[in-house]
């Protein structure tokens, strides 16, 4: 029988990574991720969890440490944030070329200088290119859900790849919402035991991570990755819907639709602004309004398919993006532009750059991001990007 | 909905009196949120922590800036922080103070008073230095607003307090007690 507790997003990570048993936990903390791997470590010292807690001096060496216990065949966890996340670039690589299905809980926030700890993507968004599938949440029981469900799908023998779930700093992370937890017998009877066929065993040696040639295996290597990712946006998907089936719960797709299939103006956005929009469509629907949300939930594998068929009929579509690109703009709006262009239909599509290094979204945020959508379908003349509640001066011409 | 924002001093407990009355409100079958501003945290500087309650579930995630109840954990931020910023009208302001609501200087509001710190010191909550007063002001603010039944105040208490689930609870009902209303 599932508990609902009133429970922060953190402490959901780590309830999560026990009932999934991962039995290998490096850890190192950062603000504002501390208290997962401190939650675990009271887990694995009063004996509730079974597991390998190891203290590493680095996120580096965390990652590589999930990446070893991980090719033995053996189920790792581990959480990180911003500065530690991107101190991982490299073992991040390592882990997804390696094949090896680490999963990791991302608390999002803003990178230094100036130093800020507050909600913010630009971390797991400049890991876009490692080979993790990544998944942004907008609640806490999403949180648990992720994590039982991309453990469910990343072992599987013909994906194997590692993923981040990630949750926005201090609005998921620190606070507390109502989760329903399952017991451990209902995660036991959804999740089998990770028992991968190739691994690394002193009784029969194989070498992993060798070299190879331009004219080898190489590209072959990385094509892999890339079908295995085509594969997960499916496998997603079909185990959402056993997930759903087991736990009584929906997970939903790779995107969610919120009042969006009849409106002309749709914005896309990820994790908790998008949980504020579902508020703020509703309010400007009872006042007649034609919008809609959109929101993305896997960024890898990116749901361009799914994309396309949301968003083709709209009249204009606006993308909110909490990181940015310098030199171009935010990474949602590159991408979704980028699905769109092939695509019969294209609406005009605006980005907007919000909520960076924490600013607070309110509602009244994106009621003036509609307000905006609305302009550029009636037919005035806009800026393709466009900074949101900047203080002080307005956004300079140059 | 109904938002709460509560003000206190690194060490007094106001993070965890925001948790209490978050699951104290999913008792009585409501969605909650509870969250607290995370600046500089440091013992003794203000802290500043928020709960949501509501019949439907709660779907915004931003700040609280128009709480419908304030709760201040020391009376000495009165003179640091902007309290009733924002407060709703009408709004209830409950306040750690030996006062009386009528000495608060916050009559544009409805106030209400508790000694917290001599109901938490009698109970062995915290030092003289560093009360720790969050479970007695949450016996006062269910007294002064109803918006929270004491009894699941109560409930609460022991799950979520990391020692002393019996002196705090004792001090709880005191509070309920000793609260003094001005409207």
């Amino acid at each position: 029988m599932s508990t609902k507790k009133v429970i922060s997003g953190n402490y959901t990570a780590s309830y999560a990574s026990m009932l999934c048993r991962a039995e290998v936990v490096p850890a190192y903390p950062i603000t504002p991720q501390t208290t997962i791997v401190e939650k675990i470590a009271e887990f694995v010292a009063s004996g509730q969890m079974k597991a390998q807690y190891i203290n590493v001096e680095s996120e580096h060496s965390a990652m590589a440490a999930c990446i070893s216990a991980a090719l033995t065949g053996v189920r790792t966890f581990t959480a990180t944030s911003a500065h530690g996340l991107v101190l991982m670039h490299e073992m991040l690589h390592w882990a997804a070329g390696a094949r090896t299905p680490v999963i990791m809980a991302n608390i999002n926030r803003a990178l230094a200088p100036p130093w800020n700890v507050w909600a913010d993507h630009t971390d797991s968004m400049s890991q876009r290119d490692t080979g993790w599938i990544q998944i942004y949440c907008s609640s806490n029981q999403e949180v648990l859900d992720t994590l039982i469900l991309c453990y469910k799908v990343c072992e599987q023998p013909d994906i194997m790849l590692p993923a981040m779930v990630n949750l926005d700093a201090f609005i998921l992370s620190h606070t507390s919402e109502v989760v329903d937890v399952p017991d451990q017998k209902e995660v036991d009877d959804f999740l089998p035991q990770f028992n991968p066929e190739i691994k690394l065993d002193v009784d029969e040696p194989l070498s992993f991570g060798t070299l190879a040639f331009p004219s080898s295996w190489y590209m072959e290597w990385r094509y892999k990755i890339q079908h295995a990712h085509d594969l997960a946006a499916k496998r997603l998907v079909e185990e959402a819907k056993a997930f759903e089936k087991h736990f009584g719960r929906p997970w939903g797709g790779l995107i969610e639709e919120y009042r969006s299939k009849d409106a002309e103006i749709i914005l896309v956005t990820m994790s908790t602004i998008a949980s504020t929009t579902k508020d703020v469509v509703d309010s400007l629907r009872d006042q007649g309004r034609d919008v809609g949300l959109v929101r993305i939930k896997s960024f890898r594998p990116f749901p361009t398919k799914d994309l396309r068929e949301a968003l083709g009929h709209a009249k204009v579509v606006g993308v909110a993006d909490r990181s940015h690109t310098f030199g171009n703009e935010g990474p949602l709006f590159t991408e979704v532009k980028g699905a769109l262009y092939n695509h019969d239909r294209r609406p005009p599509l605006v980005g907007f750059t919000v909520g960076i290094g924490g600013r607070d979204v309110l509602g009244s945020t994106i009621e003036g991001l509609y307000d905006h959508l609305e302009k550029v379908a009636d037919g005035e003349a806009y800026k393709e990007v466009r900074w949101i509640d900047l203080i002080g001066d307005e956004e300079e011409v140059v | 909905m109904k938002e709460i924002r509560f003000h206190g001093r690194g060490g007094q407990g106001a993070v965890i009196a925001s948790n209490i009355l978050a699951n104290a409100a999913f008792l009585e079958g409501k969605d909650v949120q509870a969250f607290p501003f995370f600046g500089v945290e440091r013992r003794g500087a203000p802290v500043t922590a928020f709960t949501r309650l509501d019949e439907k579930p709660i779907r915004i995630k931003y700040f609280i800036y128009n709480p419908n109840y304030v709760i201040v954990l020391d009376e000495s931020l009165l003179k640091a922080v902007d309290v009733t910023a924002g407060l709703k009208d009408p709004g209830i302001v409950v306040v750690n103070s030996k006062r009386t609501p009528e000495e608060m200087e916050l009559s544009q509001y409805k106030v209400a008073t508790v000694d917290a710190t001599s109901i938490a010191l009698d109970n062995g909550l915290g030092s003289k230095v560093s009360p720790i007063v969050n479970t007695v002001m949450l016996g006062a603010f269910s007294i002064a607003t109803s918006v929270i039944k004491l009894e699941s105040i109560l409930e609460s208490i022991p799950g979520q307090v990391p020692i002393k689930a019996e002196e705090n609870t004792k001090a709880c009902k005191t509070a309920a007690e000793k609260i003094v209303l001005h409207w």
